[in-house]
């Protein structure tokens, strides 16, 4: 192990400081369980609709939530849609919306954010500029005014978010390059005639993405909440889409059953509020532990 | 200092500014005949849409559109509301204490406690309290303000009839609503202006509804405060000024109060704007949940009904706090740094 490849080493030191990390062994086994969820999905609940598996199935529109049974083993929510057949497909929608709005926003944010650092000048002034003017508006708001112009549905949330999101990568990656720009491994390539795009994708880049790394995956869950609210205030998914926010939204007017027993329909809610808190709770505690992982202060000792 | 402030000044009107484009661009993604639809009242009018579309100029270029806008807007015509049947800024006003209301009581909370969980966390670092702390601080990260809302109005309301709902109980709303002359509105905010007209029932009850959305709230924002405390209060321990003061025998509460936590409180400023705008956010999914009609409220219910100009003027309102709250914290960061103050 002595004599390996230095960034392979420094790999699988990190890789040993990650999990040494209780918190990032919870992490990454709730994910494991989430990510086997979502390709399962198709064994798991079979879909009733060939053309749609997104849409629940549903038997009646009775508005009274149904108890578990041997029916439906997680019971029906409102408008007796199945809840575990939602559970099972809304982790492929969790995953859909985090991952279209991280990759998108990312790609985005670190690109541009690696041309500002790099170059400076009025390019940096420009883009530094617009970034200013995008981070005045919190995130829940901006996306709400941009999905009542474009209409509601769920892709247009995604689109909504991944058109604000980008604003946290440009700023992560460009702080992050300044401080290599001017390095001497960066110097000694330049003189040798390296080129700006090679410059930046082999040299600068590599040593810049971790803390985009942490930043991604904090995001996968904050975008899944802000997602899931849009769809609860009825922004979002279309009735009966399998989407943990819409499956709590159905819920809402049963949060508080009749009065010998107040309690009745708890599950209509904690079963897909479980989910996304788990999923979120996933997402954070992998991200927390890069962080502990990679923060050089911390590093080495 | 003053020349630091002032560029300040300029940059974050410049910031207004762009974002009053941004949202005018926004806005513009609307066809004209969509937009002209805004000015229609009657049925008889809705032939007229062409005619409107030119009596407004809706099909002219950006930039005087743009400018007709921001006239409007300066002189406080933001548009109609559909959800309160009355001009967006007369309805603004009406929202607005009841929002104004519950963060003035949840600041103080989510500032205070933050401070003090991340520096008795960043003190005793890699202990019990430690540890449990940031389990509360990342759970409290991953819970959506929404469904915690809901799951605590399931518990303490339907469960225990310990609170319900709403700002004011239903015979109270009433009693003002049948006898407007014993109260007056001097502020819109309940607690306040039951005690100005001598209620102190009304302010109670009204505090009493506000118990569980500041609940929410607080575990909900006060992760971030916490967070950066404990890592300022861990890095500043780790600086030489410390170990002198170790050495030299100074007692350990003198260090930890006097000094590191002084020092450690610098980079809490520096988060105050984003933990602006993270309460705003926690504001919508309390006051939709809790069924408090203030501006969260208000922007979601426009926002599923479509209602432009209401989202307009929200955003506004956002792109203003956020000039003030940074605006703020430069001035108070200039007064607390000694090496911006004195440069």
């Amino acid at each position: 192990m002595a004599n390996a490849h230095p960034r392979l080493r420094e790999l699988t030191y990190t890789l040993y400081r990650i999990f040494r990390n209780p918190s990032a062994i919870i992490g990454f086994t709730l994910l494991l369980f989430f990510v086997g969820v979502a390709v399962l999905a198709p064994v798991l609940a079979p879909p009733k609709y060939a053309h749609n598996p997104y849409q629940m199935p549903h038997k009646g529109f009775s508005p009274t939530p149904k108890a578990p049974n041997e029916k439906a083993i997680f019971g029906t929510t409102s408008g007796q849609y199945d809840i575990y057949y939602g559970v099972v497909w809304g982790t492929r929608t969790a995953f859909k919306i985090g991952l279209f709005v991280v990759i998108i926003s990312g790609f985005v944010g670190v690109g541009l954010g690696a041309i500002s650092g790099y170059y400076g000048g009025w390019i940096d002034e420009f883009l530094m500029r617009v970034t200013d003017i995008m981070w005045a508006i919190p995130t829940l708001v901006l996306a709400m005014a941009i999905v009542v112009a474009f209409g509601r549905g769920l892709d247009k949330v995604m689109i909504a978010l991944a058109l604000i999101q980008w604003r946290w990568y440009v700023r992560v990656t460009r702080s992050e390059i300044l401080t290599l720009r001017d390095q001497e491994f960066v110097q000694a390539a330049r003189i040798m005639g390296v080129s700006d795009l090679k410059i930046i994708l082999r040299h600068i880049l590599p040593n810049a993405i971790y803390p985009v790394l942490i930043m991604a995956s904090m995001d996968m869950g904050s975008m899944v909440i802000t997602a899931s609210f849009m769809s609860f205030v009825g922004l979002g998914s279309p009735k009966g889409y399998a989407d943990w926010g819409q499956m709590v939204a159905l819920a809402r007017n049963y949060i508080v059953g009749p009065p010998d027993d107040p309690l009745r329909f708890w599950y209509t809610i904690a079963i897909p509020g479980a989910c996304i808190i788990l999923f979120v709770l996933a997402w954070n505690l992998i991200g927390d532990a890069l962080r502990d992982a990679f923060d050089p202060k911390l590093r080495r000792r | 200092m003053h020349t630091f402030i002032l560029r300040r000044f300029f940059f974050l009107t410049f910031v207004l500014f762009g974002v009053s484009v941004l949202l005018f661009g926004i806005l513009m993604t609307f066809s004209p005949e969509r937009r002209a639809a805004a000015y229609v009242t009657t049925p008889q009018q809705a032939k007229d849409i062409p005619r409107i579309i030119k009596q407004f100029g809706l099909d002219d270029p950006f930039y005087i559109q743009y400018v007709r806008w921001i006239k409007e807007v300066s002189r406080g015509n933001l548009g109609w509301s559909l959800v309160a049947a009355r001009p967006v800024g007369e309805a603004f006003w009406r929202y607005f204490p009841i929002t104004l209301e519950m963060n003035l009581y949840a600041a103080p909370i989510v500032i205070f406690l933050g401070i003090w969980l991340g520096s008795i966390s960043g003190i005793h670092r890699d202990s019990w309290i430690d540890h449990s702390t940031r389990i509360f601080a990342i759970i409290g990260w991953s819970l959506p303000t929404f469904l915690f809302a809901l799951v605590l109005l399931m518990v303490f309301y339907g469960y225990f009839h310990l609170f319900s709902p709403g700002v004011l109980s239903d015979e109270l709303a009433m009693s003002i609503i049948n006898h407007p002359e014993q109260y007056t509105a001097y502020t819109g905010m309940l607690t306040i202006d039951g005690l100005l007209n001598g209620r102190p029932d009304i302010a109670l009850n009204a505090l009493h509804h506000l118990v569980l959305p500041i609940t929410t709230y607080v575990i909900v924002v006060v992760a971030l405060n916490m967070r950066v405390m404990r890592s300022g209060i861990i890095e500043e321990l780790s600086k030489d000024y410390v170990l002198t003061a170790r050495a030299k025998g100074a007692d350990r509460r003198t260090i930890h109060y006097k000094h590191a936590r002084r020092n450690a409180l610098l980079p809490v400023i520096t988060v105050a704007g984003q933990l602006v705008a993270m309460s705003m956010e926690g504001s919508i999914a309390v006051e939709v949940v809790y069924n408090r009609q203030g501006i969260g409220w208000w922007l979601a219910e426009s926002a599923t009904q479509l209602d432009m100009p209401v989202l307009m003027c929200i955003c506004l309102f956002m792109g203003l706090v956020f000039v003030v709250t940074n605006l703020t914290i430069d001035i108070l960061y200039a007064t607390i740094d000694p090496r911006i103050r004195l440069n």
